[in-house]
C-alpha cells in the first residue's frame, strides 16, 4: 500500500497546480496530442501551434491528479519558443526536474506529459508530410 | 484562515475528557497490569473496570468477552486469522464482502495464499451485500462470515441482523468489522447475535493505537501475537493501560451522546449535501440514501479527479478525503466504488465528507461556499468537460 503523496509535492508543483499556465484548447492547432487512460484516472490533451518549425503556442486540458496538472502546465511552458528538434529532447524527467521533482509514485504522471507532447508533435509532422517519431510506451505501474 | 475538518472517518480528535481520564495512567498509576505488587494491581483494577465498561457499551454479557488490541486492524487480523486457524480442521472456507476495509480484505487475501478459500460477496449499487448470494455461498466447509457493519467510504450500513441470522442458521461464526459503526449508531452484540466484533477507539474520540475485539464466550480462537499470557492468553503484550482507560471513557461518552449525535450529524450532513446539490452541477451521491451512518456523505463530482479537489479544498482549510485514508495515494479507483458498479471515472471524482460532533452549521456553510468555485475552476482544466 502506498502512502498518500501530496504532502510531498514540491513548492513548484503546488504553484503550477494552483496557477496552471496555458489552460485551454487551440482551435487551429498545428498538432494535437490526446493521451491517457481514463481507467487509471488520467487523460491529457495538448495543443501546439507551430510556425517556421518553432512552437509558438501550447495549451492543455488534463483530467488527473495534482502532479498530472502541474506537469501538463510545465510542459506547455517548456516547449514555447523551442524548435521541434529541441522539443523532442524534453523527457518526462526533464519536466519533473523543472518542477523540483515528483514523489516516486507520481513519476508516471510526468510520462503522460511527455507522451502528449510527442503525440502532438507527431500529429504536426504527419500533417506537414514529415516522418513521425516514436512515442514512449505507457509504463503506468498500478499497485 | 478558517479550518474545517470533515475527515472523521479517517480519525477523530481525542476528546479532552478522554485525555484527562488517561493522564494519571501515564504518570501516577503506571504499574504493569500483570505485576503482583500494588502498583500493578491498581493498574489491573482499572483495566478490568474499563473492560466491564466496554462490554456494557457493546451489550456483551461478560467482560471477559472483550480482548484489548492495538486497534481495528489488529482486531480484524485476530478475528479472521484466529478463527481460520482455530477451525482449520473443520473447514477452510471464509465468506466476506467485496467492500471491506483493507484490514479485512488483505487478511483474507493472505489466508488464500495459505490454502484457505475465500468468497467475496458482491454488493448492490448502494453498497448493500447480496443476502441471497451470501446464503448461496455457504458450504459445509464454511467456518466464518466476516462482513463489515458500516462501510468507511460510503457509510452504508449492512443488514447486520439478517446476516447474523443466516450465519446462526447455518452454524457458522459471524465476525463484523464495526470500526465505522461503533460510536455512530447503537451496537449491541447480544441483540444482533454477533460472535466477533472489531472496534477502534480513534474513530470515536478515543486515542489512537487502542481497540478491542469482542469474542463470544466459548468461541475458540488461535492467538496471533505470541508472548506472555495476557488477555486470557488471547493476545500477548503488556496492556496499554492509558489507552484502555481512554477507550472505556470514549465508550462512555459515545453512549451518552448517541441520540444527539445521530440527530445533529444527520442534520448537518443533509445540509451539506443539499448545499452541494443546489450549488454545484453534475454531482451524484453514492451509498445508501437511508441505511447510512449519520456523519458520512460520499459525493462524485463528475469530469473531475479526486486528488485535485482535495488539494484545492485543503488550500481553503477544508480537510476531506477520497475513500479510505490509506488508499488515497493509490492510483486506482476505490475498490468499494468499483464493487458498487460505479464507473471508473465517476469513482475517480468521488469525495468522502465525514462529519464530527464538533462541526457546526457555519463549518458546513463555509464548505458549501468555497466548493462551487473550486469545482468550476477544475472543470475548466478537464478535457472531459466539453459543454458550457
Ligand atoms: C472499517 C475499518 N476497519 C478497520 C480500520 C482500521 O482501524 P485502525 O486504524 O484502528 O487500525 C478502519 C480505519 O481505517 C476502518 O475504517
Ligand atoms: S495522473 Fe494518474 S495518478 Fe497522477
Amino acid at each position: 500500500m502506498s502512502e498518500s503523496s501530496f504532502g510531498e509535492y514540491s513548492e513548484q508543483v503546488m504553484e503550477h497546480f494552483r496557477n496552471p499556465r496555458n489552460v485551454g484548447v487551440i482551435k487551429d492547432a498545428s498538432g494535437t496530442g490526446h493521451v491517457g487512460n481514463p481507467q487509471c484516472g488520467d487523460i491529457m490533451e495538448l495543443y501546439i501551434k507551430v510556425e517556421n518549425d518553432t512552437i509558438v503556442d501550447a495549451k492543455f486540458k488534463t483530467f488527473g491528479c495534482g502532479a498530472a496538472i502541474a506537469t501538463s502546465s510545465m510542459v506547455t511552458e517548456l516547449v514555447k519558443g523551442k524548435t521541434i528538434e529541441e522539443t523532442l529532447k524534453i523527457s518526462n524527467r526533464a519536466v519533473a526536474e523543472a518542477l523540483g521533482g515528483l514523489p516516486p509514485i507520481k513519476m508516471h504522471c510526468s510520462l503522460l506529459a511527455e507522451q502528449a507532447l510527442k503525440s502532438a508533435i507527431n500529429d504536426y509532422l504527419k500533417k506537414s508530410g514529415k516522418p513521425e517519431i516514436a512515442v514512449p510506451k505507457d509504463d503506468h505501474h498500478h499497485k | 484562515m478558517k479550518q474545517v475538518y470533515l475527515d472523521h472517518n479517517a480519525t477523530t480528535p481525542t476528546d479532552p475528557e478522554v485525555v484527562r481520564a488517561m493522564a494519571p495512567y501515564y504518570t501516577e498509576i503506571y504499574g504493569n497490569a500483570s505485576s503482583v505488587h500494588m502498583f500493578g494491581q491498581k493498574a489491573r483494577r482499572a483495566v478490568e473496570a474499563a473492560r466491564e465498561q466496554v462490554a456494557n457499551f457493546l451489550g456483551a454479557k461478560d467482560s471477559q468477552e472483550i480482548v484489548f488490541t492495538s486497534g481495528g486492524t489488529e482486531s480484524d487480523n485476530l478475528a479472521i486469522r484466529g478463527i481460520a486457524y482455530a477451525l482449520r480442521s473443520k473447514g477452510n472456507h471464509i465468506i466476506t464482502s467485496s467492500i471491506e476495509h483493507h484490514a479485512v480484505e488483505t487478511t483474507c487475501k493472505a489466508l488464500e495464499k495459505e490454502g484457505f478459500k475465500v468468497t467475496y460477496i458482491p454488493v448492490d449499487k448502494e453498497g448493500i451485500v447480496d443476502l441471497e448470494a451470501l446464503k448461496g455461498a455457504i458450504t459445509d466447509k464454511t467456518i466464518l462470515i466476516s462482513i463489515m457493519w458500516a462501510n468507511n467510504e460510503m457509510g452504508t450500513i449492512e443488514p447486520i441482523e439478517e446476516i447474523a441470522k443466516v450465519a446462526k442458521g447455518k452454524g457458522v461464526l459471524f465476525h463484523t468489522d464495526a470500526v465505522q459503526a461503533v460510536g455512530k449508531i447503537p451496537v449491541n452484540v447480544e441483540k444482533v447475535g454477533i460472535d466477533l466484533l472489531s472496534l477502534s477507539a480513534h474513530k470515536f474520540y478515543g486515542p489512537n493505537g487502542i481497540g478491542a475485539l469482542y469474542i463470544r464466550k466459548g468461541t475458540k480462537i488461535q492467538k496471533q501475537m505470541f508472548g506472555g499470557h495476557h488477555e486470557k492468553n488471547r493476545r500477548a503484550g503488556t496492556e496499554n493501560v492509558p489507552g484502555i482507560i481512554g477507550l472505556a471513557k470514549a465508550c462512555e461518552l459515545a453512549g451518552q451522546r448517541m441520540n444527539d449525535y445521530g440527530k445533529d450529524m444527520t442534520e448537518l450532513r443533509d445540509r451539506l449535501w443539499e448545499g452541494i446539490r443546489k450549488n454545484v452541477p453534475h454531482v451524484k451521491m453514492s451509498g445508501h440514501p437511508k441505511e447510512r451512518v449519520p456523519n458520512t456523505v460520499n459525493v462524485s463530482f463528475e469530469y473531475l479527479e479526486g486528488e485535485s479537489i482535495i488539494l484545492n479544498l485543503d488550500m481553503e482549510g477544508v480537510a476531506v478525503s477520497t475513500g479510505s485514508a490509506c488508499t488515497s495515494g493509490s492510483l486506482e479507483p476505490s475498490h468499494v466504488l468499483t464493487a458498487m458498479g460505479i464507473d471508473a471515472q465517476t469513482a475517480q471524482g468521488s469525495i468522502r465528507f465525514s462529519l464530527g460532533k464538533d462541526n457546526t452549521k457555519e463549518d458546513i456553510d463555509y464548505v458549501v461556499s468555497v466548493l462551487p468555485d473550486i469545482i468550476k475552476r477544475l472543470r475548466g482544466l478537464s478535457p472531459l468537460y466539453k459543454e458550457q
